[in-house]
């Protein structure tokens, strides 16, 4: 009977022809492209960030340009840093040494006091300090002739060896007649914050994850986890803010320092920030540790504590260090926090109570007051990209190596 | 009884309103394997893990009636769940190594129990492997990670990592039904071998893997034990007519 029946030809070269699907095509490319647009527009930013410190890196003829943009803007106040710095690194060697007197810097201030009156300025300064400071201000004054617009040139060429040779310097003086600008205290006093704070929310943040995914009930879990990560919505200025009012007077009170608002106070501040970071992604990483786990540890006689230190913890290590290194990124970049409770004063030592400037707070502070183009704004920009730099090498090292390393250490190769 | 190691007195237990397990009585001799079968949601498993308390883990569960491990009951409130845990180990249906090297798998439980000794160590873990008969296949390579072996390479390093903490019972969550025949035929050799030196208790769906391995076997249905008596009877002269519809396939 079954043989009589037609057979029906269900696949023949027509049915099975390739089809173009139009919507498929349209959402596989609009995909693809969107993913490489976000990647792209990290790559565009550090590239414009980068573009403007660009003339710290021009011995040769972009400094040219640079130059005769602020020689031609040189007679009007607002320069007056810059022309200067460039123009006269002569200057430099014998300032120096004055300028680490505390008074040499007090004159400073005063002038500022009066910009609109600056460019006059150098009879008073020759009073202070005659013999390096002088003649400066009077080219200055006379800066349009051609002559001394490429003589400015060629100096200037040693100008931007000089930003570059006080870049190790520990001094940021970046405004100033002699203007210096010792990354090394910035990033002493950002490495400073950052490892007080991760030293505070690091272990305060796993903990708190360690009890909510291990220990907690259903129900506290339901409750607490949604509040600590309503800390993360906390604005950052209202953190800084708490800090500045209420933790520095309280520390100061408890450990007794000097400078009310220092690194620590800082760090406590933005560990505040870091925690419901490093917590939400700990806490997930330790939930999704497979619960056989768990019953394999508990069956063999261990305590909850002992399973979740020997057996949770080790198998959400990725996570866990993924969730840390998103904390370190959120502190290396705060800005609003480090300006209102670091004290922003670029000191170089390893006392924890101490003020300290971070680079996103020098930033945050000093790029509305700079003048564009020179030399205090290039480096601004340098230390955006730094800041870029940095988190990217971290994040680079910690992915490739540490993360490896740990991995291997705690689950076998 | 002398022989007698787990005296079980009309054990309920509850998810909630749900009774899953109906006044369960039994008792379970010492160094023999008794097999537990019975279809899905019997029961069967949520009674395998009421002899080491793993429902404990589980908020909603509440549980009456007696266990008498060797004459003490172990839902006593004064006993301590851990160390019942200690002496009662557990193989899970699905195997589930630790993350970390085939090493760290079976000295975790030493470890946990505070044995430091580098050299006790080594000797445990290499006993242990040797008891699942997996230490030939393993001894060069300790130190990689255990989530490398293969299904039935795992699920003996599960075992060894049990006997690793030398406990008296041994409870076994169809310790089989993931693995080839092969695996399978080592795992139930192991079985064989073991029960000279604990009481192996082995939950499983396959007929023939109880007839082969136990001495005794008992038929869960619908959260009740229907029947128990040696596993020759049970399967040549079934008592109850549920228990010969099963065991002959006429339905499960």
């Amino acid at each position: 009977m079954n043989s009589q029946l037609p057979i029906k030809q269900t696949f023949t070269k027509e049915s099975l022809k390739k089809q173009f699907r139009l919507s498929e095509f349209l959402a596989e490319k609009i995909i693809s492209s969107v993913a490489f647009l976000s990647i792209a527009i990290i790559f565009l930013i550090f590239f414009f960030v980068f573009k403007e410190s660009l003339p710290l890196f021009s011995f040769g003829n972009d400094a040219k340009a640079k130059t005769e943009i602020q020689t031609t803007t040189g007679d009007k106040p607002e320069s007056y840093g810059t022309i200067t710095e460039d123009l006269k690194p002569e200057s430099y060697g014998s300032e120096t040494t004055e300028e680490l007197k505390p008074e040499s810097y007090g004159t400073e201030t005063t002038e500022e006091l009066k910009p609109e009156s600056y460019g006059s300025e150098p009879v008073s300064n020759d009073d202070l300090k005659p013999e390096a400071y002088g003649d400066t201000p009077k080219e200055d004054l006379s800066v349009a002739s051609s002559d001394e617009t490429m003589d400015a040139v060629s100096e200037n060429v040693d100008g931007a060896d000089r930003t570059w040779d006080t870049f190790l310097s520990t001094e940021w003086i970046p405004v100033s007649d002699n203007p210096r600008f010792g990354l090394m205290a910035l990033l002493i006093g950002t490495l400073k914050v950052t490892i007080i704070s991760m030293l505070i929310a690091g272990p305060l943040a796993i903990l708190a994850a360690v009890y909510t995914s291990c220990f907690a009930s259903n129900r506290r879990k339901e409750i607490i986890k949604p509040i600590i990560e309503m800390l993360a919505a906390f604005p950052s200025v209202v953190i800084g803010f708490f800090a500045m009012m209420v933790l520095a007077t309280f520390f100061q009170d408890v450990f007794g320092y000097d400078s009310r608002l220092n690194a620590f106070i800082g760090g406590v501040a933005m560990a505040l920030a870091a925690i419901p970071i490093v917590y939400t992604i700990s806490e997930d990483a330790l939930s999704a540790v497979p619960k056989t786990y768990s019953e394999a540890s508990l069956a063999l006689g261990a305590s909850k504590s002992q399973t979740a230190f020997l057996v949770t913890l080790p198998a959400a290590t990725p996570g866990i260090f993924a969730a840390l290194l998103l904390g370190v990124g959120r502190v290396f970049g705060e800005t609003m926090i480090a300006l209102m409770a670091t004290g922003n004063a670029a000191l170089v030592s390893v006392n924890p109570f101490e003020s300290v400037r971070t680079f996103a707070a020098t930033i945050g502070s000093e790029m509305a007051e700079t003048v564009f183009g020179e030399t205090h704004y290039s480096v601004l920009f340098f230390i955006g990209s730094l800041l870029f730099i940095f988190s990217f090498a971290l994040n680079a090292i910690a992915e490739f190596y540490v993360k490896g390393r740990l991995i291997k250490k705690f689950q076998g190769k | 009884m002398k022989d007698i190691k787990i005296q079980v007195n009309d054990l309920s237990l509850y998810y909630g309103e749900k009774k899953a397990l109906k006044e369960i009585s039994m008792q379970i001799p010492a160094n023999k394997v008794t097999a537990l079968i019975g279809p899905s949601g019997c029961g069967k498993s949520t009674f395998l893990r009421c002899i080491n308390r793993m429902n404990d883990l589980i908020p909603s569960v509440s549980i009456t009636g007696e266990m008498l491990v060797e004459g003490v009951d172990i839902y006593d409130k004064n006993v301590d769940v851990v160390n019942i845990r200690k002496k009662i180990g557990m193989v899970f249906q699905k195997s589930n190594p630790f993350p970390k090297s085939i090493y760290e798998n079976v000295a975790y439980g030493p470890r946990i129990n505070g044995l430091k000794d580098k050299g006790q160590l080594d000797e445990i873990v290499e006993t242990s492997l040797r008891q699942a008969a997996i230490w030939d296949e393993l001894k060069d390579r300790l130190d990689d990670s255990a989530l490398g072996l293969s299904g039935g390479q795992q699920q003996r390093l599960c075992i060894a990592r049990t006997l690793a903490v030398s406990p008296d019972i041994i409870l076994m969550d169809e310790p089989a039904s993931a693995l080839d025949p092969i695996s399978t035929s080592k795992i139930e050799e192991l079985v064989h071998e073991l029960k000279e030196q604990y009481t192996i208790i082995i939950v499983t769906h396959n007929m023939q893997q109880a007839a082969r391995t136990s001495d005794h076997t008992a038929f869960f249905y619908m959260g009740e034990l229907i029947e128990m008596g040696k596993t020759n009877d049970i399967f040549t002269k079934p008592e109850k007519k549920q228990t010969e519809d099963y065991i002959t396939g006429r339905f499960g």
